[in-house]
């Protein structure tokens, strides 16, 4: 069941973003940005820890899931270090995919050239 | 009366040039999204399921996948494969962790001849500079809130 709702849940979510992009004067990053904020305040009110338990990787490969990560690891980092955690929390439960990132991105962009 | 009548006129035209402007296919964008969007989501299950098999809850394998994902986002833009997925899926190849990876990569590669420390290192975070700044903010303030509300974040 969980891979019929990952496509839906996935593919409903990027048909927002499509509409979002489409019906207002933004360019793709704005709708990314604003995705992310929208993670990361659904993801407080718990509302995205439900999409993540239905979707699975339909609800935490969209952006929107960054955010929801972001505020879980936060929550998560208050429970040991306390108030600390409020800064420690984000980042950490990111790091490895904002490693990743880097990391990935560096080495494509060092090997590879442009095709046009 | 006469200003009255230039801006009937200017509006007027303003009118006409929008019914002539070509409409954006909106229907067939949404379409392609949905499409495009799932199936990444789809591949992104099977990458979950696939470490969920050697003994890891969902939650430990949302982050190895985030990896996997990002990497082949990488190595697709690399061999100019995602710009085609971006091109037809429009967000739908640009909201999920592939489509972030790619525009961290994509301006990389094209300013590289700007040199390795302003070219490649600044252009990897063009769109990633932006996520991280308010996704990480917007974190903090959502964390702060739930922390002063209940005590915990």
């Amino acid at each position: 069941m969980i891979f019929l709702w990952a496509f839906l849940v996935g593919g409903v979510m990027c048909v927002l973003a499509q509409l979002v992009l489409d019906l207002f004067p933004v360019t793709p990053a704005h709708v990314l940005v604003l995705f992310v904020v929208l993670g990361a305040v659904l993801g407080g009110v718990g509302l995205y820890g439900k999409l993540v338990t239905l979707a699975g990787a339909g609800a935490s490969v969209p952006l929107p899931g960054f955010g929801y990560t972001l505020v879980t690891g936060i929550g998560e980092a208050v429970k040991v270090k306390g108030i600390l955690g409020l800064l420690t929390g984000g980042l950490t439960a990111a790091a490895g995919g904002i490693k990743a990132a880097v990391l990935f991105g560096l080495f494509a962009a060092l090997v590879f050239k442009p095709k046009a | 009366m006469a200003d009255q009548e230039n801006t009937q006129r200017v509006r007027a035209y303003q009118e006409l040039v929008k019914s002539r402007r070509p409409s954006k296919p909106i229907l067939k964008n949404v379409i392609y999204a949905f499409f495009v969007g799932g199936a990444i989501c789809e591949v992104g299950q099977w990458i979950q399921w696939g470490f969920m098999q050697n003994g890891m809850t969902a939650k430990e394998a949302t982050s190895p996948t985030t990896v996997v994902l990002i990497g082949l986002g990488a190595l697709l833009t690399g061999l100019g494969w995602y710009d085609k997925v971006v091109k037809h899926g429009g967000m739908g190849g640009t909201l999920p962790i592939t489509g972030f990876s790619n525009a961290m990569v994509a301006p990389a590669m094209e300013f590289r001849s700007e040199g390795l420390v302003l070219g490649v290192g600044a252009k990897l975070f063009t769109v990633a500079g932006p996520v991280l700044v308010y996704g990480l903010s917007a974190a903090f303030v959502v964390g702060l809130c739930r922390y002063l509300l209940t005590g915990v974040a």
